[in-house]
């Protein structure tokens, strides 16, 4: 007996890469598809993503954004430090804030923090930033094996799953353990590439399988929203390019090097 | 003294190495452990040093290693400290950037391919010029500083900039922009910033002034998130006396906590001038 299970990372209101993946689900077969926070921002019309959630009973946990929402908050609480970071990232809450209509905002109040499953006998956790923190970003160059078994140890899991950085990477620690930053489909990976990023993982016979599957989508037709939006065409350049113009000064070293910006 | 309140380790996340003491080949006016060529408080550390902590550090799973002084390229083993360093975890130099020779560079490079980790440096600046970086770092260190720079351009490494608030206007939007072109025309398309503030402790006393009574931390409890800001709370700091709280109180003997990392994972008593500072602040070390 396998099991198959899909997770969306932050979704970031492009309710058509959403779409495009679930269809691209779909057509695989899972046994559940879960999302794992930050459902708006960055893009347009923030209550399309919800919506679609809802419709095919996809279930998931809150991110910063849900839980910023929900709570009435001024600011997404997505850990910039700095100032140029949040001004973008102001930019994208408050007109995220102003549209995500009160049912929606109250729905993702009522979202779990996180998620436990249990999978081919392993213990997996889903969590937004970190389990132990929400706005907490894991990157791979700065998160070492010790760290992560320590955060395993901690949380008592196997297999944690985050997103809220943008970046996708697995590590395994020895035979069972995982960490796995399951990545965004709200914008690219920042390199150079237009597609979005999701995450499968199949538990069966011999261990985990941790696959990213690329998915492509009608990023024009995005695009074009946004700027009838008037949101910041530096948003727009990085869906029509896959290069990251914002959030770049808490890439780590490495993460930066590999940037364009 | 009873009303400070205690701040909890929470988690360790990142430990400190003194590496260079308080030695270093420059005595800048608002130093806050007032480093100097002659000041031997805290001596260098030596490679064991750093690989017994590292041994430690790794079974507590710390994240994330910083290396500091005085001036960490004084220390003749930094690259193999570092090298040890980066096959656990990723580290960070923080540096005056007088000391970046065109081979140190070249070495750095290699070593930060080589690994999975990350290694940052970070070069310290006091203003946008000669004059006012000089004034506070003594003749000829912006010269010096600007043949480091090239050689990291030149080696493919891009340094975090880092500008204490003695620069005047940096804190201002015009300020931050007109330093990111400056690190922009210095050979850095992709320019990073980062802008501290200063403490009232060591040299940087008799620059400004020292710490007023009022300005002590008086809250009776810290909640965890309270705490969460403070480096206290997630750090620890290697010197050759020992290991110490934080990486700003390492010239206050009571900050001492202990031998080994392992008999610092307690609470510590926030009575300090300095403590004020990180709780208005909410200083922290990321980049
Ligand atoms: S501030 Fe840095 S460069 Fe200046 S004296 Fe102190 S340790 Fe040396
Ligand atoms: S100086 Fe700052 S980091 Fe050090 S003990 Fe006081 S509050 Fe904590
Ligand atoms: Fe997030």
């Amino acid at each position: 007996m396998t099991t198959r299970l899909a997770f969306l990372g932050g979704i970031y209101s492009n309710y058509h890469a959403l779409r495009a993946a679930l269809d691209d689900i779909d057509r695989r077969g899972v046994d559940a598809t879960y999302f794992l926070g930050d459902l708006g921002a960055f893009g347009p019309f923030p209550d399309r993503v919800p919506e679609l959630l809802i419709e095919r009973g996809i279930r998931g946990i809150q991110g910063n954004y849900e839980e910023s929402l929900s709570s009435g908050a001024t600011d997404c609480n997505c850990g910039y430090t700095d100032p140029r970071d949040n001004f973008y990232a102001q930019i994208s809450y408050d007109y995220t804030a102003e549209r995500t209509s009160a049912p929606y905002k109250r729905w993702m109040g009522e979202l779990p923090k996180s998620i436990r499953l249990e999978i081919g006998g392993l213990r997996v956790l889903l969590s937004h930033g970190s389990p132990r923190k929400i706005n907490e970003f894991l990157w791979r160059s700065t998160s070492p094996e010790p760290f992560l078994n320590r955060i395993c140890d901690e949380h008592g899991a196997d297999v944690i799953l985050c997103t809220h950085s943008g970046l996708h990477w697995h590590k395994q620690i020895g035979p069972r353990r995982h960490v796995v930053n399951v990545g965004v489909i709200g914008r690219p990976a920042n390199d150079g590439r237009t597609n979005v990023w999701y995450t499968m993982l199949t538990a069966g016979g011999d261990g985990l399988d941790v696959e990213f599957i690329p998915i492509d989508y009608d990023h024009a037709a995005l695009a074009r929203e946004m700027r009838n939006e008037k949101l910041p065409e530096e948003f727009i350049e990085t869906i029509e390019t896959g290069w990251w113009t914002t959030c770049l000064e808490i890439l780590p070293a490495k993460e930066r090097a590999a940037s364009r910006f | 003294m009873n009303e400070h309140p205690h701040v909890p380790l929470l988690t360790l996340d990142t430990l400190w190495f003194q590496v260079a003491g308080t030695i270093c080949n420059i005595a800048c006016t608002h130093c806050f452990i007032s480093c100097s060529p002659k000041n031997h408080s805290h001596e260098m550390l030596t490679l064991a040093d750093v690989e017994n902590r590292l041994a430690e550090a790794k079974a507590l799973g710390v994240r994330d290693y910083y290396f500091t002084g005085g001036e960490p390229f004084m220390n003749r083993d930094l690259l193999p400290m570092l090298e040890a360093t980066l096959k656990q975890g990723p580290a960070t130099v923080l540096t005056n950037g007088m000391l970046l020779r065109k081979e140190v560079c070249g070495r750095l490079r290699e070593m930060a391919d080589r690994s999975d980790c990350s290694l940052d440096i970070r070069v310290s600046l006091d203003g946008f010029d000669r004059e006012t970086h000089d004034a506070i770092r003594g003749p000829g260190v912006w010269d010096r500083v600007m043949i480091g720079l090239r050689n990291l351009a030149e080696a493919g490494i891009n340094p975090v900039i880092t500008v204490t608030e003695a620069a005047d206007g940096v804190r201002t939007e015009q300020g931050r922009r007109r330093f990111l072109e400056l690190i922009r025309a210095w050979g850095f398309s992709k320019p990073r910033l980062k802008i501290l503030p200063l403490f009232r402790i060591g040299a940087e006393e008799k620059r400004t002034r020292a710490y007023e009574d009022w300005e002590r931390l008086t809250t009776p409890v810290l909640t965890d998130h309270d705490a969460e800001v403070l480096q206290c709370s997630s750090s620890r700091m290697v010197t050759s006396k020992g290991v110490f709280v934080c990486p700003i109180l390492i010239e206050t003997p009571e900050a001492r906590m202990g031998d080994t990392i392992g008999e610092t994972l307690r609470p510590f008593q926030l009575r300090y001038g300095a403590c004020h500072t990180c709780w208005v602040e909410g200083v922290s070390c990321r980049t």
